[in-house]
């Protein structure tokens, strides 16, 4: 009955959908970690009493991200549809989400930044300063390494709703299970498959958070 | 050594300015310790990170090693920053890192090789007393522990001041007279001069030579720390000798004690500076053919020697008793006073 239940599904091609759903996921998260870091060192630093204090790059900034989270992703994509033909020479395919997925997450986790920069204790910048730290060594040596913990459980967060946003890329043609899910799946009426699709993608959100909570766990020595 | 000359310091928060420090004026020699008392709200820690400029001053100048630090553009200030070490009342140490790593972390700044980074780093924790604890983290040391990291990276630039504030505040009493001694252990070996903010008195009749006593910003009064012990001008200095004596000297003490004792002469002696040890009293009761009761005291050390009342009653011979009194007031620094004569 089993079998029965599965039987018009290749095996090769759940493989396939879900390497690709690997393969948005990851590079997209690398990109939104870059961006995301920019954006949150940015906003952090250029705030009020910050070591860049700077209204102007904060406003811009903040609109910025503001604008791009307000945006609901599946409109984000077709707004970015000749920026991403411009960039990647297509618009279908898992290399033409790419830039969709970053844009949309990266303010998202600029601001998960921005918030656990706050968190680094005031007290510890102010000792770096008054050991005559730059700029620059107290932002990789005292704001990063004592936030990483927060900017990897934000990270992980954020992976999570990437991977929901590569299923609804795919609804729109990037490949990767949300793609194998609505067009061999809903639209030719075979709901095995959109249910076997939806256990994978919950495997895959499962995986992300443990790998997310082991890392945020080793990290913490506080 | 450290000269400072009308620094002014004026917070502006929601139109209504607060002056923090107003007009302080001092000098503070080469190897003090000198410490700066003061109530809650009174300036003390504006004062000192007016000294390294974590907080701009709105007026005034301040010499560090005859370098102008209030004159420093920003990197000739990082590199003055280096020469001045900072000890805080909540330790600041970074949680991601080990205690060596840590104590590395201003050498990482200043630029010092690894190798020579390492030789120090292990010198210092041998130093402050914290061998066997290098790959430990700060969340698993305690209070008292976490302070001597603090002090050993604070020190880790061979810095020539050290500024404290509030260092041992967060401490238990215990605690805070180990941190203490490993001061005045670094004070002596170091040489270095160290500028402690507190608003204990015993933590400046411990370790300070020097003090410096605020209010409203203004330092109302400064000196050696007998001196001022001593011969209290301010309310406030009052209320902190108080702190540290009781009311030992309060007047019905000694109301109670004339009543007390009918015969003899009553008398106040009291010690500033070095004398105490000279054994006074079975001198006295040698050289002269009287008697003495001691009914009443309080001997305190300070860094420059010993501080404090005592009431005593001697009985004899009226002449005896003169020339005793004259010995104390001709051959030693012990003030006296007699409260009543010889009935
Ligand atoms: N950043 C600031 N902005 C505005 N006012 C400030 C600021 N820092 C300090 N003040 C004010 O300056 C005065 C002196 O504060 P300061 O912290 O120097 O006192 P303190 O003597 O160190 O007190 P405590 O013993 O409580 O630490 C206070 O009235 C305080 O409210
Ligand atoms: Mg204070």
């Amino acid at each position: 009955m089993f079998a029965d239940l599965f039987a018009t599904i290749k095996v090769e091609d759940i493989v396939e959908a879900t390497k690709e759903t690997f393969y948005m996921t990851i590079i997209a998260l690398i990109g939104t970690f870059i961006l995301g870091i920019l954006l949150g060192l940015l906003l952090f630093l250029t705030n009020k009493g910050g070591l860049w204090e700077n209204k102007w790059v904060n406003f811009i900034t903040a609109t910025f991200v503001n604008v791009f989270r307000a945006i609901p992703f599946i409109i984000l994509i077709l707004l970015l549809f000749p920026f991403t033909d411009f960039l990647v020479g297509t618009i279908r395919g898992p290399n033409a989400a790419l830039p969709a997925l970053i844009i949309g997450a990266a303010p998202f986790y600029g601001r998960l930044v921005e918030i656990a920069l706050r968190e680094v204790d005031k007290g510890v910048i102010e000792a770096a300063k008054a050991m005559g730290a730059k700029t620059r060594t107290i932002i990789f040596k005292v704001l990063l390494p004592e936030a990483m913990p927060a900017l990897i459980s934000g990270l992980t967060v954020t992976a999570i709703a990437l991977i929901g946003y590569t299923a609804m890329a795919g609804a729109i043609g990037s490949g990767g299970l949300g793609s194998y899910a609505y067009y061999s799946g809903f639209q030719r009426r075979d709901f095995d498959i959109v249910l076997l699709c939806s256990v994978i993608i919950v495997l895959i959100v499962f995986l992300f958070q443990f790998i997310g909570d082991y890392i945020t766990r080793k990290l913490d020595k506080r | 050594m450290i000269s400072i000359e009308g620094l002014r310091k004026v917070f502006t928060a929601n139109k209504t300015e607060t002056t923090a420090v107003d007009d302080v004026t001092l000098s503070i020699k080469q190897g003090d310790i000198f410490g700066v008392i003061g109530y809650s709200g009174a300036g003390k820690s504006t004062f000192v990170r007016l000294l390294n400029r974590l907080e701009e001053p709105t007026g005034g100048k301040i010499f560090i090693r005859n370098q102008e630090i209030t004159a420093l553009k920003k990197n000739e200030l990082r590199l003055a920053r280096q020469d001045i070490g900072m000890v805080f009342q909540h330790f600041n140490l970074l949680w991601s890192r080990t205690v060596k790593e840590n104590i590395a972390f201003p050498l990482e700044i200043a630029g010092v090789e690894k190798e020579e980074r390492n030789q120090r780093v292990q010198s210092l924790i041998d130093l402050v007393g914290l061998s066997g604890k290098e790959a430990t983290y700060p969340s698993q040391l305690s209070g008292g522990q976490k302070q001597r990291v603090g002090i050993a990276r604070a020190l880790a630039n061979k810095p020539s001041v050290l500024l404290c504030d509030e260092a041992t505040s967060a401490l238990d009493p215990e605690t805070t007279n180990s941190i203490l001694d490993l001061l005045v252990d670094i004070n002596q070996q170091l040489g270095l001069t160290i500028i402690l903010i507190t608003h204990e008195m015993r933590v400046i009749r411990k370790i300070c030579n020097q003090v410096a006593v605020m209010e409203n910003g203004k330092v109302v009064e400064h000196g050696n720390v007998l001196d001022v012990f001593a011969h209290p001008k301010t309310d406030v200095t009052k209320k902190f000798v108080q702190q540290l004596m009781g009311d030992a000297e309060a007047e019905n003490e000694f109301e109670h004690l004339v009543h007390t004792f009918e015969n003899g002469k009553l008398i106040r002696l009291h010690f500033v500076g070095e004398t105490t040890n000279d054994a006074l009293i079975s001198k006295l009761v040698k050289a002269y053919d009287i008697d003495i009761s001691i009914l009443q005291g309080k001997i305190t050390r300070t860094q420059a020697g010993a501080y404090g009342t005592l009431f005593i009653q001697m009985t004899g011979e009226e002449l005896e008793i003169t020339k005793a009194i004259q010995h104390v007031t001709e051959k030693t620094s012990v003030e006296l006073e007699v409260i009543r004569g010889v009935r």
